[in-house]
């Protein structure tokens, strides 16, 4: 037998029965696929930057646009297609909090929650939001509406401060906005 | 081989001006530039290094020398002040000629903050310990004060600092942030996020050195969690070099994890054996026993680091199977005997055996110091000798392809052919052809080498030290068990002409001795040569033989050893 | 009569008013960038020229303009400081993160007039010899960010953008990047880290001032979008008539966002100096006075990050006579002049130019709490007394918003606060982060106090 065999020599495990996995808050989404009209895009943007992992953003904007979410899939697709380490995107996808690591709805109601519109009640629209669509008010982050389509999300500074209180609606901003004026909004989320 | 010797001395750097600064009032003169830990390029020298440069310490966890500086723990935070200057760019002078210092009104951090001319550095003001007691007070509040568990206690930059710099009790009266624990991160470590202080060592290490961006943080804030990629075990052969770094008990080691507290561990300079390279160790051990390897720092070999395949590679040494008996064989029967018997009968043996009948196989694993008494009895004999090469993939780092720690030792002393390995097939042909009757085999089952047991039988005498049995230890006319290189002393030398020594860690099993022990009792009556009593003698006039170590004394090695021509 | 003064914001919002191009040329736009085009070189009297955009440089500095996004730094001497001698490129990035809470007033810009903009930008760009330009908008101006593109393209038509733009020479291309809800991104060395793809964390200076180690290692500045604008305007009318606009040491105009408890919230540009924050709050024609029968409590004069000022709290300042020498005057802090340096005097600072109104109605406690939550969710996490110290004071102020305070709260939020400024921090958030608590619960610690020991009477009754 020879003493000092080398092959990477196994850990002796001591103490690691109740070791867990790294933990893995991204959704699996099977059916993946970027399509060729948006690869076009995207690799457009990339020649924005001298350097491609700038683009990062750009492309986990696009996803989240597309899917509503960015899953473990998209992930290390932007990480290949801008020839980073997946950790790279996953780091920023974590960081940003734009991005969701949930599937979000078809209307992603974000209510400003900073102070100027706290003045001016946002904590109530974000209730009134929730109750309406039978989320939890005091729940933590995104929540989604069971049937998919509503996605509230308390929000930090809207900069829209001299309209308070403020919410988007996707990309649109409502302004002033008033326990009747968000009825109106939902009624609108056609 | 080089026949003109020489010790190559450290290229010498280019002159570098120096600049005179102040560390709590008193002068130190440093280098405007010193290299960067990781590109070598010359880089501003910085607060840290000049207070360095005269032992004043200043307590950081995520500055290191080897990693690009982060700035981000704000541990060394110190205070500071530049000569003030006049509308006509002059340094304003102090009614008694000296410099007028203008105090900034904010800390910088000294491992980042470059030093300039006349600098003054405070590391010991009532605000910079106040900001130290911040600090820590900070970095504990969500901290799961674990300590009786933790395997980083007694080596861990919280606990220390916390005696030297910190508070006595902690204001904290809100619930703590959780997060994920015993995470297995990879095959041999585990992580520990709630210890974690985020100082990115870890990820500076594994991204900026070994070049695998393996690991990240995720999540905002307090919140901030490292973390490797779901599914992407970190598992690159120097991942265990993050666990020393580590400043807290974050990254823990599979392999060591809840074996042993560190207090307990003796620490003895060492070398890893597993390649040529031959990183420099400490060898943590406890009442013989051997616990683990970590790097120590020589720069011209490792740095401040080791593979993890080497570092892991040491369970040999506790291997139950060790050989631990002197054993004789006569015929089929084989008895335990013990040295004062047996070495008399070895020598009488010997002493019968006609030059030209005898082949001597060393190992590039032995110290140069075995080899070379080797090599004496070899010559005695005008026998025909050799080792075994051993290779192996090499990696970009420290791994190389040769994984004799001692090649260029076999090579110096004249056991190893030329090639090594070329004179296997001659010695397994001159014992068929009946020539050569006597095979002296150390640290090697030659079986595996091309002298099988058929041939080992056609011997009238096989001697063979080992450390584990094998083929040819079981066919030896005589078995000398010998000594892992914790367990004794000597010198190996590395493929860059590296000549390094190492140090006993642990006491040798049973009967098992140091190789070259009982080498110099064999050799006056086999050859009528006396080696040197001790092992700094047998170095020194090993030295003065081999023409590539002329000049090189035991006691100019030092820790980090000599580097020669090859 | 306290006024406005519309020089950004000049058109936009006259009625027809439309962000496209031809509205834009109609109103003159690009004239100035023309006019920019055309400097020539100039020889000064020690035989030496001045190049074009050297000359732009001068007149930047020379009008004492000063940065709009917060810090208040002389533009000028920003652009001063550039590593003109490195060999690499230069870069300049416009910050249109506007995430400092209680600002709008470059959203103002991009949706009604993004054209000035980039007009801005492109005379920036000139003289600062940068031919790659981005324009970093917080991700939820989506709509913000198509109207940028939008007008990009339109310049690029009209070869205001592009190569040798104008026939003169000069190529210079300008991209929008989105953020995507970082505050942090507003701090220009974690928006330029973000503008690489990586998570915003600020980088440390020294090493990496953004004139000589910014974007990609490069040389690059960053500027704020009112800032860039106001370039427009400096290059306009020539530095000395852009100084007699505002005070001395504080040029030109501001965008000051008013929101919180007033009658008539919203954006108003003014002189910078001229205007008082009484008169912003209280006058008519700007803020229009607080809800009937409240009474000020309070007021956040320039971001969430700035200290709040309390009614009633007066100020020692010395201000420039009219024979030139200096006079204290003691003022109410209603009387500070809305400025870059009388609210520095005051120990705060005009910031963003956002205030913030607070009535009788506000629970401090529960306002100080909010804003603290919003800081602890966007502390990037990096260094220590930020990361830690900012959830810290949250959760405390949570507890006490939430029934749970204790006594001595007010001493344990303050010692918290004490340990994260002053340098401590990687950037100015550990400032932002600390500076609302440590000027909320010193000036109105007595509420802090009380309502502590009203909570430990409660809980001490109840366990009875």
């Amino acid at each position: 037998m020879n003493p000092q065999t080398i092959s990477t020599p196994q850990a002796a495990d001591a103490g690691t029965a109740s070791a867990i996995p790294i933990p893995n808050p991204l959704c699996e989404q099977p059916d993946f696929s970027v399509p060729a009209e948006m690869v076009a895009v995207l690799d457009e943007l990339i020649t924005h930057y001298p350097r491609k992992r700038s683009a990062s953003l750009m492309l986990l904007h696009a996803v989240e646009e597309r899917y509503g979410y960015v899953s473990r899939q998209a992930v290390e697709w932007i990480a290949a297609r801008l020839e980073l380490a997946p950790i790279n995107v996953y780091e920023l996808v974590t960081f940003y909090p734009m991005f969701h690591r949930q599937p979000t709805g078809r209307f992603h109601l974000r209510i400003c929650r900073t102070l100027s519109c706290a003045l001016r009640d946002s904590y109530k629209i974000h209730d009134h939001f929730c109750r309406k669509l039978g989320l939890d008010p005091h729940g933590h982050g995104a929540q989604t509406s069971k049937d998919g389509m509503f996605t509230v999300e308390f929000v930090e500074c809207l900069a829209s401060c001299g309209t308070a209180p403020v919410i988007q609606c996707n990309d649109t901003f409502h302004e002033e906005v008033t326990l009747e004026k968000a009825d109106k909004i939902l009624e609108g989320c056609k | 081989m080089s026949t003109n010797a020489k010790i190559e001395t450290p290229p010498t750097p280019a002159p570098v001006e120096k600049i005179k600064v102040k560390v709590d009032g008193r002068e130190v003169e440093v280098p405007k530039t010193m290299p960067d830990g990781v590109t070598g390029k010359p880089v501003p020298t910085t607060m840290i290094q000049a207070c360095h440069a005269i032992k004043v310490e200043v307590p950081h966890y995520c500055y290191h020398p080897r990693l690009p500086v982060a700035g981000n723990c704000r541990m060394c935070l110190v205070e500071f002040g530049t000569p003030a200057m006049g509308p006509d760019r002059k340094p304003i002078l102090n009614p008694d000629g000296t410099a007028k210092i203008l105090k900034s009104p904010r800390p910088a951090i000294a491992c980042a903050t470059p030093i300039s001319p006349g600098m003054e550095i405070y590391t010991n003001t009532p605000n910079v310990r106040f900001m130290r007691e911040g600090i820590l007070e900070f970095l504990l509040i969500n901290h799961p004060l674990d300590c009786p568990i933790c395997d980083q206690a007694g080596e861990c930059k919280l606990q220390e600092y916390s005696v030297d710099h910190g508070q006595t009790s902690s204001r904290f009266a809100e619930i703590k942030v959780h997060k994920p624990k015993r995470v297995d991160l990879g095959p041999r470590i585990i992580l520990d996020d709630e210890r974690c202080i985020l100082c990115t060592r870890c990820i500076r290490f594994t991204r900026d050195v070994v070049g695998d961006d393996a690991l990240g943080i995720v999540n905002r804030g307090s919140y901030n969690t490292i973390t490797a990629y779901p599914g992407k075990p970190f598992d690159n052969n120097y991942s265990l070099n993050t666990v020393d770094l580590c400043p807290v008990g974050a990254l823990t080691s599979k392999d060591f994890r809840f074996q042993m507290r560190v207090w307990f561990l003796k620490e003895t300079k060492s070398l890893c054996t597993s390649c040529g390279t031959g990183c420099n160790v400490v060898v943590g051990s406890r009442e013989d026993r051997m616990f683990r390897y970590k790097p120590r720092e020589n720069d011209s070999v490792n740095a401040t680091w080791m593979c993890d395949h080497g570092r892991l590679n040491y369970r040999w040494i506790h291997n139950p199977e060790r050989l631990v008996q002197v054993t004789v064989r006569n015929g089929a029967a084989a008895t335990v005997s013990d040295w004062k018997s047996a070495m008399p009968q070895l020598a009488a043996r010997l002493k019968s055996a006609a030059p030209g009948t005898v082949a001597v196989i060393g190992s590039a694993r032995q110290t140069t110091e075995e080899l070379f008494l080797l090599a004496k009895l070899a010559r005695h004999f005008q026998a025909v000798t050799d080792s075994v090469p051993r290779t192996g993939p090499a990696d970009h780092l420290l791994l190389n392809a040769d994984r004799n720690p001692n090649s260029t030792g076999a090579v110096f002393t004249g056991l190893a052919a030329t090639p090594m390995g070329s004179n296997l097939g001659k010695i397994a042909e001159g014992i068929r052809s009946g020539r050569i009757k006597t095979l002296i085999v150390f640290g090697e089952d030659v079986t595996r080498h091309g002298i099988g047991a058929d041939l080992l039988a056609r011997l009238d005498l096989l001697v063979a030290s080992d450390i584990l049995p094998n083929a040819t230890t079981k066919l030896a006319h005589f078995v000398l068990p010998g000594c892992a290189h914790v367990e004794k002393r000597g010198t190996f030398v590395n493929v860059k002409g590296h000549v390094q020594k190492f140090m006993k860690a642990i006491e040798p099993k049973g009967d098992a001795r140091a190789e070259v022990e009982f080498l110099k009792e064999l050799l006056p009556t086999v050859t009528g040569w006396t080696a040197p009593r001790s092992l700094e003698g047998l170095f020194n006039q090993m030295a003065g033989e081999i023409p590539a170590l002329q000049g090189v004394t035991w006691a100019a090695l030092g820790d980090t050893g000599v580097r020669v021509q090859i | 009569m306290p006024q406005e003064y519309r020089q950004i914001l000049k058109y936009a919002d006259a009625p027809g008013y439309t962000p496209d191009v031809e509205c834009y040329l109609r109103h003159g736009g690009y004239q100035i960038l023309k006019k920019t085009l055309e400097i020539e070189p100039k020889a000064l009297p020690d035989g030496k020229s001045m190049s074009p955009a050297e000359q732009v440089r001068d007149q930047v500095k020379l009008s004492g303009l000063r940065g709009r996004g917060g810090a208040g730094f002389s533009c000028g001497l920003k652009w001063s400081f550039v590593d003109r001698r490195s060999g690499k490129p230069i870069y300049l990035i416009c910050n249109a993160d506007e995430s400092e809470p209680g600002t709008f007033k470059d959203k103002q810009i991009i949706h009604k007039d993004p054209h000035q903009l980039v007009e801005g930008m492109i005379i920036s760009c000139f003289a600062n010899d940068v031919h790659l330009a981005y324009i970093y908008i917080r991700g939820e101006f989506a709509e913000g960010a198509r109207i940028l593109n939008r007008a990009l393209q339109e310049a690029r038509e009209k070869n205001f953008l592009g190569k040798n733009i104008l026939g003169k020479g000069y190529d210079l291309e300008i991209h929008v990047h989105r953020g995507a809800g970082a505050y942090i991104c507003g701090e220009e060395t974690g928006l330029i880290e973000s503008l690489e793809g990586k998570r915003a964390y600020p980088r440390i200076k020294p090493p990496y001032f953004p004139a000589v180690l910014g974007l990609y290692m490069c040389p690059t500045i960053v500027n704020n979008v009112e800032t860039l604008c106001a370039v427009k305007h400096v290059v306009d009318l020539g530095p000395s008539e852009y100084a007699k606009i505002g005070t001395p040491n504080n040029t030109g105009t501001r965008i000051v966002s008013l929101s919180g408890l007033v009658k008539r919230p919203g954006y108003y540009e003014v002189e910078v100096g001229k205007v008082t924050i009484r008169e912003l709050i209280y006058d008519p024609i700007f803020g229009g006075g607080l809800r009937d029968g409240r009474q000020l409590k309070a007021v956040i004069p320039g971001g969430s990050s700035s200290k709040i000022l309390k009614a009633g709290e007066r100020f020692k300042l010395k201000r420039k006579g009219p024979d030139g020498k200096d006079v204290e005057q003691e003022l109410d802090m209603l009387d500070l002049p809305y400025d870059f340096d009388s609210l520095i005097a005051a120990g705060s600072m005009s910031g963003s130019g956002a205030i913030i109104v607070l009535d009788d109605s506000t629970d401090i406690v529960a306002a100080l709490s909010n804003l603290s939550e919003f800081y602890a969710h966007e502390s990037c996490g990096q260094c220590t007394p930020c990361r830690e110290g900012s959830l810290w004071m949250s959760k405390a102020l949570h507890r006490m918003a939430n029934g749970q305070g204790r006594k001595g709260d007010a001493d344990y939020l303050l010692k918290i606060a004490d340990n994260i400024p002053g340098g401590r921090t990687v950037c100015a958030f550990g400032e932002a982060c600390s500076w609302p608590v440590q000027s909320c619960v010193t000036k109105f610690k007595d509420e802090f106090v009380a309502r502590g020991t009203q909570d430990e009477e409660r809980r001490a009754a109840g366990s009875k």
